[in-house]
Order: structure tokens, then sequence, then C-alpha cells
């Protein structure tokens, strides 16, 4: 349509609209933000993963000139505030009382008129600690006799969890032709926003409003939060997220920093900032994954999958933290079954308190999907391996067939709709598949290491139905508002918050195509709990299936009563209109309409008799199900058979996010989410010693990819729109985070196959496979 | 602590203020000049966010106290677009999707600057070697090495022109 092009809508690669500030340095992130009289906080940290506190001293630091306040757990005892509720539960230390339970826990907390003052002020209080015996193997921390590191739960155990049809499974089990079993290790990782966490608290003792300033993709959430836990009127709290640099789960959390930053601006009546150093956000923000899996695949000897059974023991830290919808405190795990037609599945999980520090959130995935996609993706292989089936083959064997959706799987999710074999496919052609096959025959005879990794994920995202999501009880649904003024330009505002998903211009996209006003008319504010209306935030690749579905609907919305405004000033019924977008006509007489400017002006100045002035239109959007994103991905990997150094050659990504919106930043959130998958893959895992020391708390030891080592991908799609969203898109911020680790780990190791080798856990490091290529003899 | 009385010029204008000697420069352009377009994403001079050209070098400011900035020059994020124009490298990062957060792109708008002065013809290897002590989580670096190329580009039809 040609209007299509001006206004920008749905399907158009536009420049973003936030881009100008930040390209010139005027973003306005949290350490930005500069108030008058602010004070800054600084911590004392534990040294000990485990240690009694024997005593503390804050005399020195309380008597250096610019110290305003030095708080201590026992302190915060005294105020009943010395524990904080978890997302899911459990209640964890603010500062530490009696004991330390992980490295870098917060111990002491200095506020001062400096932030480098603070600092000194940390290190001259004196904390006398007396170790304890740390624990920090989930799998030992469950055995008899293992220190127990939480006195007031007595045990180690944190939960037990399951879901499937155990029964059904162990029959099945016991008819297969075949079974292959295999324990992974999908390790602790962390999500490394380039931004790091922070907290400005700013408690008006005039007026009694906290205002906190946060870096957190749940503004609305941490609002109730705050305001049930202190027991504040909620209209007196507002939580302003600035521009984030990057969250991707790890902002989601609420840090014990922050209560602490919010105490100290009720003690002082003065703004108080707290933003953590690289190495301080490293050791104690949230982790992600940390999971130690054993798989079981059933099938018939042609290939044919009946059962699953899966077995977790998961590592949570010191409390339990884990961001995940109550229903659910494994999430969305049980997609487990992916993209194959099983008979029944079985899965349980057993949870373990270890002295690291908590917080299991998602790392750029929706609530434990990754995890889910990596087990089945492996087994797959791992299947093929063992009955000498082609992988391409064996999945094509197994794919829910097209023409069987919505599909109902062994685990009680509804998919709503897919094309597996059809993604596959394309990423078979689009990589030249069985040319690289005969390569691979070729090299190996030559001797030469030459791996191809298939991976054919499914997500589940947009949580979600609110029957069964929820956080801390607040249902999730999502929200947006629409303002249209006078002169038809446009302000929406969402419960969303964007951490560089570039929802200023997508949203305001949406809006363009379904109003015709053009995406610069249009303005797209989020992060205000004050301003905006009520949601649940920006996380498991929810804001497109939830936020941009509010979207249309409250454009839709908007849209009927211009239809009662535009029926008033052209003198016709309601039923006699037409819409095309950005105007209504009156039928078979298109010479007459009006655009939507005039009808926005006349909302204002000319309204019809008996019809509330203005045009605007709130939508709380409760998504029917969830959507289900599925891509197919092939990597091709050359391995160095002297050093085992493993080097991506190609990759290839066939995505399938249903419709998308701005393809450019479809593509981005692809590049995006793949390099973080390589990194996992690769090079990516916190690593603790046995005494619960931290090896990699920064950036120095913990490697993100850097351009040298990021592969290039070659990107394409197909388009299954979902059957249930306004706009039929399905969300993508997180597939090829979640798609992409078993697509290179299923290379390397079948580069190795052929040497009787099957799996090798992640991050790949070359020193492994250089180890393994020494054990079978290649090198000498 | 005792103060260093310094003169520098930031941004083409002559700045003069009293620092303590171990303020670190980031720190003295974010919290003394206001000028917050240099970020600080670590604390071991690995992540490149803080970077500012220093006498025409691009260095990591976290990595180096205000006082060893004395009498030199300065150039940060701030400094690169002239009379509301942007600089053909902010314009290649817009155009290319080279960011999204923003976070990292001051800093790598300035590596690629500095390297694009030295360098106006690179390689895509060259690039991505340039921009090895910048870290970026959200884009992957692709789109962000073809902004670069592309800023090359349009630097160089901008040469010809003079």
């Amino acid at each position: 349509m040609s209007t299509q092009k001006v206004i920008h809508g749905i399907g158009h690669t536009v420049k973003r609209k936030e881009d100008p500030r930040f390209i010139t340095g005027n973003g306005r992130y949290l350490d930005d933000i500069k108030l008058p009289g602010m004070l800054y906080l600084a911590f004392v940290r534990s040294p000990y993963a485990h240690a009694k506190i024997k005593s503390i001293n804050v005399e020195k630091a309380k008597d250096i000139p610019g110290v305003v306040a030095v708080i201590t757990g026992k302190d915060l005892q005294a105020l009943n505030l010395a524990w904080m509720p978890t997302l899911a539960n459990d209640k964890q230390m603010v500062l530490s009382v009696d004991k330390v339970v992980y490295q870098s826990q917060a111990v002491v907390a200095v506020v001062a008129e400096d932030p480098y003052l603070a600092k000194d002020a940390a290190e001259a209080v004196e904390v006398e600690y007396e170790p304890l015996p740390a624990v920090v193997d989930p799998r030992k921390a469950l055995e008899k006799g293992a220190p127990i590191i939480r006195e007031d739960k007595g045990t180690n155990h944190v939960l037990h969890w399951e879901a499937g049809n155990k029964e059904e499974v162990e029959k099945l089990f016991k008819e297969a032709d075949v079974v292959v079993r295999q324990e992974f290790y999908y390790p602790r990782i962390h999500v490394s926003y380039m931004e790091p966490c922070g907290v400005i608290a700013h408690y008006d003792r005039i007026t009694g409003k906290l205002t906190v300033y946060m870096t957190t993709q749940a503004p609305h959430a941490v609002r109730t939060v705050l305001s049930l836990v202190t027991g504040m009127p909620e209209n007196n709290i507002r939580v302003i997220s600035p521009d984030i640099g990057g969250g991707f789960g790890g902002k989601v959390y609420v840090y014990p920093e922050y209560v602490v930053a919010i105490v100290a601006s009720i003690m002082t009546g003065r703004p108080v900032k707290y933003v953590f150093s690289r190495s301080e956000d490293m050791q104690t923000t949230a982790f992600a994954r940390d999971f130690y899996i054993t798989g079981e695949i059933a099938a018939k000897k042609d290939g044919k999958v009946l059962a699953l059974r899966v077995k977790v023991i998961a590592d949570h830290g010191a409390f339990q933290g884990d961001a995940n919808p109550s229903k659910f405190p494994y999430g969305l795990f049980t997609i487990v079954t992916g993209a194959y037609d099983f008979k029944a599945a079985f899965v349980e999980i057993d949870g373990a308190y270890t002295n690291k520090p908590p917080g299991g959130i998602a790392y750029r995935c929706s609530f434990r999907v990754t995890e889910a996609a990596y087990t089945i993706e492996r087994l797959m292989d791992i299947l093929a391996h063992e009955l000498k089936m082609d992988p391409a083959e064996l999945r094509l064997k197994n794919f829910i067939p097209s023409n069987k959706f919505p599909y109902k799987s062994a685990l009680g999710w509804e998919y709503d709709s897919g094309n597996y074999e059809a993604a596959l496919r394309k990423a078979m052609e689009l990589i030249n598949y069985e040319e690289l096959r005969k390569e691979q025959e070729e090299k190996r005879k030559k001797g030469e290491l030459m791996g191809i990794g298939i991976s054919s994920f499914v997500e589940i995202v947009g949580a979600g139905p609110s029957h069964i999501f929820d956080i801390l009880g607040i249902k999730m649904f999502e929200s947006c508002e629409i303002r249209i003024h006078p002169t038809g330009a446009v302000i929406a505002r969402f419960g969303t918050r964007a951490q560089g998903q570039g929802h200023e211009t997508t949203f305001a996209q949406v809006i363009a195509d379904e109003l015709g006003i053009p995406i610069e008319k249009i303005t797209v504010e989020e992060g205000d709990t004050d301003t905006c209306p009520y949601g649940l935030g920006t996380y498991a690749s929810r804001s497109t299936p939830t936020a941009g579905a509010a979207a249309a609907v409250a454009a839709r919305k908007v849209k009927e009563k211009a239809r009662k405004i535009a029926a008033h000033l052209l003198e016709v019924r309601e039923e006699d209109l037409e819409w095309e977008r950005g105007r209504f006509y009156v039928k078979g007489v298109p010479s007459k309409f009006k655009t939507i400017e005039e009808i926005a002006f006349a909302a204002y100045t000319n309204p019809p008799p008996g019809l509330e002035p203005g045009l605007e239109a709130v939508a709380y959007y409760n998504p029917p199900n969830m959507t289900f994103p599925f891509g197919s991905y092939i990597c091709v990997v050359d391995i160095d058979k002297q050093t085992g150094i493993p080097k991506v050659r190609k990759f290839v990504a066939v995505d399938d996010c249903g419709v998308r919106i701005n393809p450019l930043i479809v593509e981005g959130q692809i590049h995006g989410a793949l390099a973080m998958g390589f990194g996992t893959a690769f090079l990516e895992q916190i690593i603790y010693d046995e005494n619960g020391n931290n090896l990699t708390g920064n950036f120095a030891d913990y490697t993100i990819p850097t351009a040298v080592e990021t592969p290039k991908w070659i990107t394409d799609q197909t388009v299954t729109p979902s059957p249930h969203h306004p706009l039929g898109a399905k969300g993508v911020g997180e597939s090829a985070t979640v798609g992409s680790p078993a697509a290179f780990v299923n290379a390397v190791v079948d580069a190795l196959a052929h040497l009787g080798v099957r799996h090798i856990d992640m991050p790949l490091y070359p020193w492994k496979i250089y180890k393994i290529l020494k054990e079978k003899g290649v090198i000498k | 602590m005792s103060k260093y009385h310094i003169s520098l010029i930031v941004n083409g204008k002559k700045v003069e203020a009293d620092v303590e000697p171990r303020m670190l420069l980031v720190h003295f352009i974010r919290d003394v000049l206001g000028l917050t377009g240099t970020h600080v994403g670590c604390d071991t001079a690995n992540c490149g966010a803080c970077t500012v050209l220093l006498d025409g070098r691009a260095v990591k400011s976290c990595n180096i106290f205000a006082v060893q900035a004395d009498g030199r020059e300065l150039l940060t994020i701030e400094g690169l677009a002239k009379n509301g124009q942007l600089h053909p490298i902010q314009q290649a990062f817009w155009e290319k999707h080279g960011l999204q957060c923003g976070y990292c792109t001051p800093g790598m708008i300035m590596t690629a600057y500095w390297f694009l002065n030295r360098n106006p013809n690179p390689t895509e290897e060259e690039i991505k070697n340039a921009i090895s002590g910048n870290l970026c989580r959200c884009t992957g670096y692709v789109k962000i090495v073809e902004a670069i190329q592309y800023a090359a580009e349009l630097m160089r039809s901008k040469e010809v022109k003079k």
C-alpha cells in the first residue's frame, strides 16, 4: 500500500527513533542522574563464601569526615528489614546477620557525601570472620552430612518439582527398541549487560513520596512489592527505570543493595545512589542456568521417538531467588519435548542451596527454555549417533507435522502454530547440507576434523495467559495507553521497559500501521510508574507478544471512537463508513472522507453530541495463549587437530517469529542473541573453587565474546503467524540464545563423533578438545 | 585530600578545575564536567565504554587519572557532532543498526573515530581488531562492523568532495 511506506507501518525497515540520543552521548542511564544533595553508598563485602561473623567494628569508618551513616545487618534487624522477600517466596539477607553465605555478599553499608569517600570508609570497617566449610556443588549439597547453609531452613534441599506422566513414560521405555541417556551440565553464566546495575532512592520527607530510579526491567512490579514490603501507600512510590544498558533478565531481580539505598534515603532524607562496580555486579547479581541434567529418550529402531525423561539438579545459590511465575518454579522447562511428537514425557527437578549468589534468572531466555532446548537438541543428536542416522533425517522423521497445529505437547502446552520441517529444509538448502556431509566424509578420510550441528528449537514466550501466569501473585498481562492529541500527534505509554530492543520504534510502527499516523508523530514512553499504565515489564520475549498486542488493541479502540466522530462529521451512519489506513471514507464514495488528523481535531473541537470529547484508549491485554517461535540453525565447525581450537566456519539461522514488525530490529535481535549463544557455547562460565571463591568475577576473567571471535551469521526466515496474536507476531529477542548453543555443541561433537566422542560440556574450551584429541591418539 | 589544578581543552573549549590526584579521568569527565556520554562499564579496562580521545589517541578514561590529562586535548562523544550535524560515524551507526541499548556506543564510536582517521579504508578484519577492546553485548558486532565500513565510505566520499 502506498501510504504504508510513508507512515512506516508493520514490515518496514526503519531507522530507530531512539538512536539519536544514544549516538550523541545523550542517553540518560541511571548513573547519569545526579540529584541535589545526593549521597553515595559503598559496601563492605565478604571475602568468604561461608563464614560466621564474629565482630564488626565501624567506629573508624564513622569518624571519617563526610561519612553520613554506617549501616550493619543488626541495624536493619532493629528495623525488621534484615531480610527481604525474593521473587520465589523465599527470603534473602539484605545485609549479613551473624553469617555470610556467599562470597562478596554485602555485610556493611557506608553512606557518604562522595563516592570515593564512601569507598575509603568501607575500607576502614573491620569485620572478623570465622570461616565455615563451603558447599559449591548442588549435588554435594544434597548429600547426607553436607554443611547446612540455611539454618532457618535446616536443609539444603530447596524443592522437588515434577511434571508429566511418570508411569506412561516408564511403560514406553520398557517397550522401546533403543534408549539413549546422557548427562549434561549447563554451566552457571552471567548475563553481563554492559551497564552495571544501580539505584537512586529519594525519599522526600515533606511529601512522604519515595522515588526510586532503578535499572529494572519491571518497574510496576517493583513498585507494588515495595508498597507491600514497606507498607507505604503505592501512590507515594514512584519507580523510574531510565535508559537501560542491556538487561537480558539480570535486571528483573531486586537486589539487596537497592533496599539498603531506600533505607539510607529514608534515614537521611536525601537521595542515595549506588551503582555496582563491574566486579561487584559479576560476583553478586543474578546468575543463569547452573543445571545438572540427565536426559533419556526411548525410541523405535527406525528412529521414531516414544518418550522423554529428564532429571535435573538445580543450583539456586544461598537463597531461592529464581524469577519464575509462581505456578512454575522451574519456569517453562516443560517445553523440553521441543519440536517432536513424543507420546509421553516426564521431568523432575530438585533444587539445592549452595554457597553461591542467588538469583536463577533467564539469560536472554524465557524462564528456563534455554536449558530445555539444549537438552532435547543434544539428545536428538545423541539418538541419531546411536542409530547411525543422519541427525537431519531423525529430526524430519519426528517433527510435529505442520497440519497438527494447534498441537498439545506431551507435557501439556498447546503450541499455537509451527512448520518445523519448512524451517529445517530451508536451513539445509542455504548451507548446502548434502554437500557438507560429503565434504565431511572426505575430510575424515584425510584425518581432518569437521562437524555439522543442527538445532531445531521451539520456544515458548509471551507470558502469559493470566489464569496460569503471575509474578508474586500479580497476574501477567500487558498494557498500552494511546492518547491522540488535537493535531493528530500521539503519545503511547506502556507497562514494558526496553533495554535495547527498540520499543520506541517497534511499538510506534504498530500504532502507525493501525491508525495511519506516521511514526514521526508517535512518541512511545516506558519506565515511569507515575505515568505509564500498569504492566509486568520486559523479559522472556514478552513485549511484542503482549505489549505489541496491547498497542494494536488500544489503537483499534481509538479507531472505534474515531468512527463515531467521522460519522458525525460526514453526516452518515457509522456502518456506512469504511476504514482505509489513516482515514474513514463513505462506502462507495471514496472522495468523501475524514483523515485521522481531522477526526482527532474534531474530537477536541467539535465532538458529536452525547459523546465524550477527546481521543484516547487504554488496553490491558491478556494473551489467550503463549506464542511458540521456532527455528532451525545449522553450524559448521572446523577443529584444528594440533591444538583443538574449534572455528565456526559457517552458521545459518532460519528463524520463524511470525510476522516481523521491523525486519532490521528483528535481525539485530537475532544477531545479538547468536553472539550470546556463541559465548555460552565456547567462552563463558562462572567458575568457583572448592572454597566458593569466584575465579571469574570481572571482565578480565569472565570472557564475553569480542568482535574478533564472534562469527558472522547467515540469517533467513520462514513466517508462520501466531493465530491468536492480533498482529500474528510471536517475539524474537531470545530465540537465538535458546536455539544456538546446541547447534555449536552438536557441530563440535559431530566433528569428533567418529572418534567415539558423544558429549562435551560447555564451554567448549580448546583445552577440553585438546585433551580428547590427545586421549584418542589424534595428537601424539 | 589535597587537590591539583588542571587545565585542558575539552571538545574544543578550555576547561580548568581542581581535582584530587586520584580522581579517574572518566569521573572527571562525567561528574565534574557533566559529560555523561562517556560510560563506565567495568573496572578492569576491558570493556571500552569509557573510550575518549586524548591528544588524538583513543584511551580508556577509566584507566587514566584526570591529572594526567593536564595540558592536553580531550575529545568525547559530545564533541563529535558539529552544528547539529551528525558525524558520518554516528550517521552510519544509526543507519546500519550498529547499536541496541546504546551503552557501549559512545566508546565504540570514539574507537572507530580514532581508527578511521588512521586507516580510512580498512578491511573487515582490521575493523574487528580495532574494536576488540570495546565490548558489546547486544548487537553481536556484525552490524557494528558494517557501520564502521559504511562510515569509512562516507568519510572517504566527503574527503573527495573537499
